[in-house]
């Protein structure tokens, strides 16, 4: 083929250099929004960040192991002693509360996720969204009628941690429908195509493949659940020693303990409801990070 | 016409034992077949018989219907909501529609290969172990991995790492691997849909190669869109197309022409046929 074959063709290039009149004024535009947008975020910040410098600067010099291991004092004015009740009640009852809410949210949401022919799928979604509004106080009243009072089970660890389940479980079936979601629907018809059931397939090829998402779905749960006041303030009722049992007596809780002696015109008190805040907000902070490292290493986005 | 004649050529230097569909018994028999989804015809009519121990291709342009034919044929589309299928199919002479029959037992005789390789997020092992497994073979299951991996060619490429995710092998392996978890629970009939699609041309090579030999013990029916793996490897040929209704914008399934591959792609009796295969049209 000869050079003439394809022909000149006569290039019309504009040096990049060159730039229109308006562009310095976009530019300056831009920079201005970009200044406020940054601004924003500066004042959004300004909150989290304050309650945490503030919580760990009150809280930092109150702790030490003796807060940790220990019973608070007989009276809230003395110094010393510490929250073990509180922090091993939240335990307790969080721990109590996944294990009724989590194998139902489950359920739920594979209902939702594998068969959404139901007709019923619709409004346990629409009744699990409102669920999810329901202000806390108004579950605490709930069991605090059904448990406490007609059930006759008086305030301690069972109603506490009940009321915890009603909070945590919305939180379980939405996330975990959006992770059973996320399992490719390839995998699905891989089971199907080999002869499975579906309740084979669900149990052998979609609930495995969204363990670890589930798992993070659980752990956002407790986080949430651990942090809650309103529920417990008329279920567990709170405590200053340790309650091992399971009903009959009153259960303390981190929330319920600092609520308890943050308020009282009290400086060792005060002091103390500090160090619970930063308790508290460390093991929020274990859950929440611990379900995103969880979320990060899950195995459902790599399978797509 | 230099497509056509490569692929005369493929046909001719192939060395194929006639079929002979007039003596032999049916595995399927399809028969005024159409299907919907809701409201809309998919495809329309089929009528045509799969013969066992061979391998059947449906080929056509896009949307013709044939991967919705193939997947009446283990009953997947009944995972579909709202489709329906109408018309006979018949499973060695069993109604395959029947209400008596469980749509988990056919797809139990009826294995599927899918279009992108959809292994299980488990072990090498595990995912061909699986089936049998749940079915509950109590075979030895070590040897039935084995057995299964050697006849989908991927033993020896695999043998020293079965614990291995079944993630971390390449396209190609994983789509053998999900043809030997589909051999584990020892079918009568695979079906492919566009099995290849997804994997380079040396990949491709091995599968059709597995395609033979597996023909032997199985009744292969493959949905492809490249007319060239149809012509290299199977034995039957249906050619589908799609009739487009204008005021609807939509398009209908119908089965043009099934015959010997040999036929239809040398001496195809219809024109639609002929023009596509040889390249004029889709």
């Amino acid at each position: 083929m000869s050079d003439d074959a394809l022909g000149q063709v006569q290039l019309d290039h504009r040096s990049l250099l060159l730039r229109s009149e308006k562009a310095t004024k976009r530019a300056r535009i831009d920079r201005f929004w970009r200044t406020i947008l940054l601004l924003a975020v500066g004042v959004a910040l300004v909150p989290l960040a304050s309650i945490l410098g503030v919580t760990i600067y009150r809280g930092a010099g109150a702790i030490n192991l003796n807060f940790l291991t220990e019973n608070p004092p007989f009276s809230s004015g003395v110094e010393g002693g510490g929250y073990a009740p509180a922090i091993f009640g939240s335990i307790y009852m969080t721990g109590l509360a996944i294990l009724m809410s989590l194998p139902l949210g489950i359920f739920a949401a594979v209902f939702l996720v594998e068969y959404k022919r139901s007709r019923l799928a619709g409004p346990i979604r629409f009744f699990t969204d409102v669920m999810t509004g329901v202000p806390s106080v108004f579950v605490g009243l709930f069991i605090f009628s059904s448990l406490v009072v007609d059930a006759d089970l008086f305030f301690g660890t069972v109603p506490g941690a009940a009321a915890l389940a009603v909070l945590m479980l919305p939180i379980i079936v939405r996330s975990s429908e959006e992770v059973l979601r996320l399992v490719p629907q390839d995998l699905r018809n891989g089971a199907f195509g080999l002869g499975l059931r579906r309740w084979q397939m669900i149990t052998r090829v979609v609930l495995p493949a969204a363990a670890p998402g589930l798992a993070t779905a659980s752990m956002l749960a407790v986080a949430r659940g651990m942090g809650e006041t309103a529920p417990l303030l008329f279920t567990a009722l709170g405590a200053r020693q340790i309650v091992t049992s399971a009903t009959g007596t009153p259960q303390g809780a981190l929330p319920l303990q600092i609520l308890d002696e943050g308020r009282q015109a009290l400086p060792a008190a005060v002091e103390r409801a500090w160090a619970g805040s930063l308790t508290l907000m460390v093991l929020v902070l274990l859950f929440t990070v611990g379900a995103r490292l969880l979320a990060a290493r899950s195995n459902v986005s790599s399978l797509s | 016409m230099s497509l056509h004649s490569s692929l005369e050529m493929h046909i001719a230097t192939r060395q194929q034992e006639p079929v002979s569909p007039d003596t032999r018994d049916f595995v399927f028999q399809i028969d005024g077949v159409s299907v919907f989804y809701g409201g809309f015809r998919a495809v329309r009519d089929i009528t045509m018989d799969i013969v066992p121990q061979r391998i059947t291709a449906l080929i056509g342009p896009s949307g013709c219907g044939k991967t919705t034919v193939l997947r009446c044929l283990n009953r997947m589309n009944d995972l579909i909501e709202t489709a329906r299928v109408e018309g006979r199919i018949s499973y060695h002479g069993e109604d395959l529609y029947d209400k008596q029959v469980d749509p988990v037992e056919v797809r139990r005789r009826i294995g599927m290969v899918f279009q992108k390789p959809n292994p299980f997020p488990k072990s090498i092992y595990d995912n061909v172990a699986f089936g049998p497994k749940i079915i509950g073979m109590k075979d030895d299951l070590d040897e039935l991995v084995e057995r299964s991996l050697q006849n989908a060619a991927l033993w020896d490429e695999v043998k020293d790492r079965l614990k291995d995710s079944a993630m971390s092998l390449s396209g190609g392996q994983q789509q053998r691997l999900c043809i030997a978890r589909c051999l584990a629970v020892s079918p009568d009939v695979i079906l492919m849909d566009e099995p290849c699609s997804a994997l380079d041309p040396i990949a491709t090579g091995r599968i059709e190669d597995l395609m033979q030999t597996l023909k032997d013990q199985y009744t292969i029916v493959i949905v492809t869109h490249n007319m060239q793996q149809a012509a290299r490897v199977s034995d039957m040929t249906a050619f589908l197309t799609a009739e487009i209704h204008e005021e609807q914008d939509r398009r209908t399934g119908i089965l043009v022409e099934y015959d010997r591959t040999e036929q239809i792609f040398t001496n195809p009796t219809d024109e639609r046929t002929e023009n596509y295969v040889t390249g004029r049209f889709g």
